[in-house]
C-alpha cells in the first residue's frame, strides 16, 4: 500500500532518476572533453587552490580507463532501470521483478527441497511419525517456533495452558482429536456458576466436593454440603466430575488443575468461570508440519512412545 | 604530508623549465606503461632478496596451508555453510566472532607500528598486491626478457613471435591466476574434494564464481594494473602517510651528497667538475616499479620497495663511490647528518610506544583469551509465557530452553545442575549426550519447595559441566520466579 496514490510522484521520481542518470553520463562526456591550461603561474603542477594555507590542488590526470568506469556505472544504471522497478510504480521493469514475487520464488524452491521430506511423514500415522527421532526433531522444532509460547518449552503448560506430558487431554488424547486440536483450535467456556450452586458459602462448599473429587486436601463436612450443589456443574463435567472431552470440560476426578487446585483458585473458578482459547492452526502451518508437531505432542504424552527430552538438535 | 608535499614540489621545480610554455591537458591521462628492470649485476641484489624471501614465505603459506591436515580433516578452513572456522586444533564459532575482530585491531596497530617506524614496509614487501606482481614480471621476464626487450616488443607490431609471446606470457599468468583463486576457494571448501570436483567439472556455481573472480582479481591487479592499484585504488597507501613523521624510515635520496648531478668524466675528478656523487646513470629511475625518480624526493607513489636502492649501490660499486647515495633513511637523519646510532635512538618516540604498547596488550589478551576459553557455549532462556508453575507436592517449578553448544570435535555427557535456592533441584533430564561441535536445545526444568521461594524473582545459576572434564564447564545465572501468595 503506497503512501503516494497519485500517479503523478511516480513520474516525479522516474524523471527526477533518470534526468540524474544521464545528466551524470553528460557531465562525464562535458568532461571527458575537458582541457585545462597548465604551464601558466609560478607553480606550473597546481591549479593554484590552496586550503588551509598549505593544502594544493595539483594537475593529476586520472588514467583513462578510470574514467571508462564511471560510463559503465551509467550503462549499468539505464540497465538495471530498464530490467527492474527503480522508475515509480507505472513502469514495472521488463523482468516484472517483485520482493513478494522473489519470496513466493524461495519458499517455492524451500518447497520443492523439502516437501519430499515433510511428505515422507505425512504418509505416515501418527504413532510411527512419534516414535521417528528425525520426525519427533522436526516435531520438536515446530513446537519450539510456534507452541512453546503458551505450552512451554516442556510443553508442561502453565496456568490456563494445558500441560500436554500428562495423561489427562481436555479435549481428547486420540490422534484424530490432537490434529483437530490443532488444526480447528479450540475454545473452552465455563460460565461463572456462583448463582448456580446458590451462591455465597455454598460456592466454597462445592469447591471443597469439587477437591474432594480427586481426593485432595478438602474438609469433608462442607464437601458433603456441597455435593447436591454440584448437580448444576454435572452438565458438563458429569455427576461423578469425569469431565467430557466433547465439550472441553475438565476430568475433576484427578490432580491435575489447570487453574490451580487450592480452594481459593477453585472458588474463583466457580465464582468467575473460566474461559480458554487454542487458536487455530491451520493457513500458519502446513497440513505436513501440523502432522509433525502433533505426532511430537503425542511423544510428550507417552513417553515411552519416544524419548520426550530428547534434545532438539539445531 | 608535508614530505609528500615536498617531494612534489621538487618535482614540479625540475619540470619547470620544460614547461615553461603554456599547454592544455585532458583531466584524464593514458596510462604510461611502465617496464620495471630487474637484472641488477649478476646476482639477486640485497633488498631483491629479501623481497623474494618475502614472496616465498608469505606464498608458501597461502598455497600450503589448505593441504595440510589434522584429525582427519583439513587443518584451516573456514566452513561458511557449516559456520564452523578451524584453525588446526581450535575451532571457532560464530560466537567466536571477537576473535577476528582482535585479529583485525592487531593487524591494524601492526600497520600503524611498522608504518611509524619502518615506513611502507607492508607495501614492498608483503603485501598481496607487490607479491603477486613480483611473481606475474618474474614470469612476463622469463617469456619476454627484461626491460629493454619488452619495450622493444612492444612497439613492435604484432607478429607470430609477438602473438606467440604474449599468448604464452597471458597463458602462464592465467595458469597462476586459477591456481590462485582455487587455492582462495580451498580456504572454504575442502580443497581435494573441490579438487575432485573440479576435475569432474561438477562444482556449484558460488565455488566457480570465486575461482574466477579471485583468479581474474589477480590476474587483472598483478597482469595489468599493477601500480595503479597502489596509486589510486589503495586506501592503506593513502592513510600510511598519516603514520609517517620525521623520523620514519624512507627510502631517501641523499641530494646534499649527490647533487648536482652529471656523468662525470675521465680526465677531471668529480670534485673538479663541481659535481656530487650522482653520476646520472637513471638506473634508479629504470627499476623503479611505480616509474617516479626517487631523487626527486619522497612522493606518494613511492611504496617502499628499496630497489632504487640496489640499483644505487651497485652503480656506486661500479664507480668506486661508497654506497648509500639511495638508502634506508629518516627525513631527520638526512637534514641533521645523525649517524645509525642517533637515528635509531630516534625509533623510540612516543606514537612508537604508544602503538608497540597497545599492540603487546591487545596480543596478551587474545592469547589469554583462546587459552582460557571453554568450549561450551550455553544460552539460557526463560519461558517468557509461563511463569511459576504450581506442582504436585507442594513445588514450585520453572521452566529454560538452554542452548547448549559443544565447540569441540570429541563428543561429550553433559551434566546439568542449579543452585542458590535451599533445595533447588532439576526434575528434567539432568544429563545427556552432546554430540561432536553441535547445538542442541534443552529444555529445563527447575524445582524447589514452594515455601522456600519468596515471591517475585529470584537469582539463580544454572551450571552446564562436562562430565569428563571438569575444567569444561560454563555457569549461567538467571531468575527463579516464586509464587504469589
Amino acid at each position: 500500500m503506497s503512501d503516494f496514490t497519485s500517479a503523478f510522484w511516480d513520474y516525479f521520481i522516474a524523471v527526477i532518476t533518470a534526468v540524474s542518470v544521464l545528466g551524470c553520463g553528460v557531465f562525464l562526456w562535458s568532461q571527458s572533453k575537458r582541457r585545462v591550461k597548465v604551464g601558466t603561474g609560478p607553480d606550473p603542477d597546481t591549479t593554484g587552490h590552496v586550503w588551509d594555507g598549505d593544502l594544493q590542488e595539483f594537475h593529476n590526470p586520472l588514467p583513462r580507463w578510470w574514467m571508462w568506469l564511471f560510463y559503465i556505472t551509467v550503462v549499468f544504471s539505464v540497465v538495471y532501470l530498464v530490467l527492474y522497478p527503480g522508475l515509480g510504480t507505472q513502469f514495472k521493469g521488463v523482468l516484472n521483478w517483485t520482493s513478494t514475487g522473489q519470496h513466493t520464488a524461495e519458499v517455492k524452491a524451500a518447497e520443492t527441497k523439502y516437501g519430499p521430506l515433510f511428505d515422507k511423514y505425512l504418509k505416515m500415522d501418527l504413532a510411527a511419525v512419534a516414535a521417528d527421532e528425525r520426525g519427533r526433531q522436526m516435531g520438536a522444532r515446530i513446537f519450539l517456533n510456534n507452541c512453546a509460547q503458551c505450552h512451554g518449552s516442556d510443553g508442561r503448560g502453565a496456568r490456563g495452558f494445558p500441560n500436554l506430558t500428562d495423561s489427562e487431554w481436555q479435549w481428547g488424547g486420540d490422534p484424530q482429536a490432537i490434529k483437530t486440536s490443532i488444526v480447528e483450535g479450540r475454545t473452552a467456556a465455563m460460565p461463572p456458576m456462583a448463582e448456580a450452586v446458590g451462591g455465597g458459602e455454598n460456592v466454597t462448599d462445592v469447591a471443597h466436593y469439587v477437591l474432594s473429587l480427586s481426593g485432595s486436601a478438602h474438609d469433608s463436612v462442607r464437601a458433603a454440603r456441597g455435593k447436591e450443589k454440584f448437580a448444576a456443574c454435572a452438565a458438563c463435567h458429569g455427576p461423578e466430575g469425569k469431565g467430557n472431552p466433547a465439550l472441553g470440560a475438565l476430568d475433576l476426578s484427578n490432580k491435575t488443575w489447570l487453574y490451580g487446585g487450592s480452594v481459593a483458585a477453585v472458588t474463583e473458578t466457580i465464582t468467575k468461570g473460566r474461559g480458554g482459547v487454542m487458536p487455530a492452526w491451520k493457513g500458519v502451518l502446513t497440513e505436513a508440519e501440523i502432522h509433525l508437531v502433533a505426532g511430537y505432542v503425542q511423544s510428550l504424552a507417552r513417553p515411552s512412545a519416544g524419548a520426550a527430552a530428547a534434545p532438539a538438535k539445531q | 604530508m608535508n614530505d609528500v608535499d615536498e617531494g612534489n614540489r621538487v618535482r614540479a621545480a625540475a619540470g619547470e623549465v620544460a614547461r615553461q610554455a603554456e599547454a592544455v591537458q585532458s583531466l584524464y591521462a593514458r596510462r604510461v606503461e611502465i617496464y620495471p628492470r630487474a637484472k641488477i649485476g649478476d646476482h639477486l641484489a640485497w633488498f631483491q632478496k629479501w623481497r623474494w624471501a618475502a614472496v616465498w614465505a608469505t606464498q608458501l603459506v597461502y598455497y600450503g596451508l589448505p593441504w595440510l591436515s589434522w584429525n582427519d580433516r583439513q587443518a584451516v578452513l573456514f566452513d561458511l555453510a557449516a559456520r564452523k572456522f578451524y584453525l588446526f586444533g581450535l575451532v571457532l564459532w560464530p560466537q567466536d566472532i571477537i576473535f577476528l575482530s582482535a585479529i583485525l585491531i592487531i593487524a591494524a596497530l601492526a600497520l600503524f607500528l611498522f608504518t611509524a617506524v619502518g615506513g611502507r614496509l607492508w607495501c614492498g614487501y608483503a603485501c598481496p598486491q607487490t607479491v603477486y606482481t613480483e611473481i606475474f614480471m618474474w614470469i612476463e621476464r622469463r617469456i619476454e626478457g627484461d626491460r629493454a626487450r619488452r619495450m622493444v616488443l612492444d612497439r613492435e607490431p604484432m607478429g607470430p613471435r609477438k602473438f606467440l609471446l604474449k599468448s604464452a606470457k597471458h597463458a602462464a599468468w592465467i595458469a597462476v591466476a586459477l591456481w590462485t583463486g582455487y587455492t582462495f576457494v580451498g580456504y572454504f571448501t575442502p580443497i581435494r574434494e573441490f579438487g575432485a570436483e573440479l576435475l569432474a567439472l561438477d562444482v556449484g556455481g558460488w565455488s566457480a564464481f570465486w575461482v574466477l573472480f579471485y583468479g581474474f582479481a589477480t590476474y587483472g591487479n598483478a597482469g595489468w594494473m599493477r601500480e595503479q592499484v597502489c596509486k589510486y585504488m589503495c586506501p592503506y597507501a593513502r592513510f600510511q602517510s598519516a603514520m609517517f613523521d620525521q623520523d620514519t624510515l624512507i627510502v631517501t635520496y641523499d641530494a646534499a651528497r649527490g647533487e648536482p648531478r652529471g656523468a662525470g668524466s675521465k680526465k677531471k675528478s668529480r670534485g673538479e667538475l663541481g659535481l656530487g656523487d650522482c653520476v646520472d646513470c637513471g638506473l634508479c629511475v629504470q627499476v623503479c616499479p611505480t616509474g617516479i625518480d626517487i631523487r626527486n624526493g619522497l612522493q606518494y607513489e613511492c611504496i617502499g620497495c628499496a630497489a632504487c636502492i640496489d640499483a644505487c649501490n651497485h652503480t656506486m660499486a661500479k664507480v668506486g663511490l661508497p654506497k648509500g647515495l639511495v638508502r634506508y633513511s629518516t627525513t631527520n637523519a638526512v637534514r641533521m647528518r645523525l649517524d645509525a646510532r642517533a637515528m635509531r635512538r630516534r625509533v623510540f618516540r612516543p606514537r612508537v610506544l604508544l602503538y608497540g604498547g597497545v599492540l603487546l596488550g591487545i596480543v596478551a589478551a587474545l592469547a589469554t583469551a583462546i587459552v582460557v576459553r571453554v568450549p561450551l557455549k550455553v544460552d539460557v532462556i526463560r519461558d517468557r509465557a509461563s511463569l511459576a508453575r504450581e506442582v504436585e507436592g507442594g513445588l514450585v517449578e520453572n521452566v529454560y530452553l538452554l542452548r547448549v553448544s559443544n565447540t569441540t570435535e570429541a563428543p561429550r555427557r553433559i551434566a546439568l545442575s542449579a543452585s542458590g535456592l535451599p533445595g533447588l533441584a532439576v526434575a528434567s533430564e539432568a544429563r545427556f549426550e552432546l554430540g561432536p561441535a553441535t547445538t542442541v536445545s534443552v529444555p529445563l526444568r527447575l524445582v524447589a519447595a514452594a515455601e522456600a521461594v519468596a515471591p517475585g524473582s529470584s537469582k539463580v545459576s544454572i551450571e552446564v559441566r562436562a562430565e569428563d572434564e571438569p575444567t569444561v564447564a560454563v555457569r549461567e545465572t538467571t531468575t527463579f520466579l516464586g509464587l504469589r501468595r
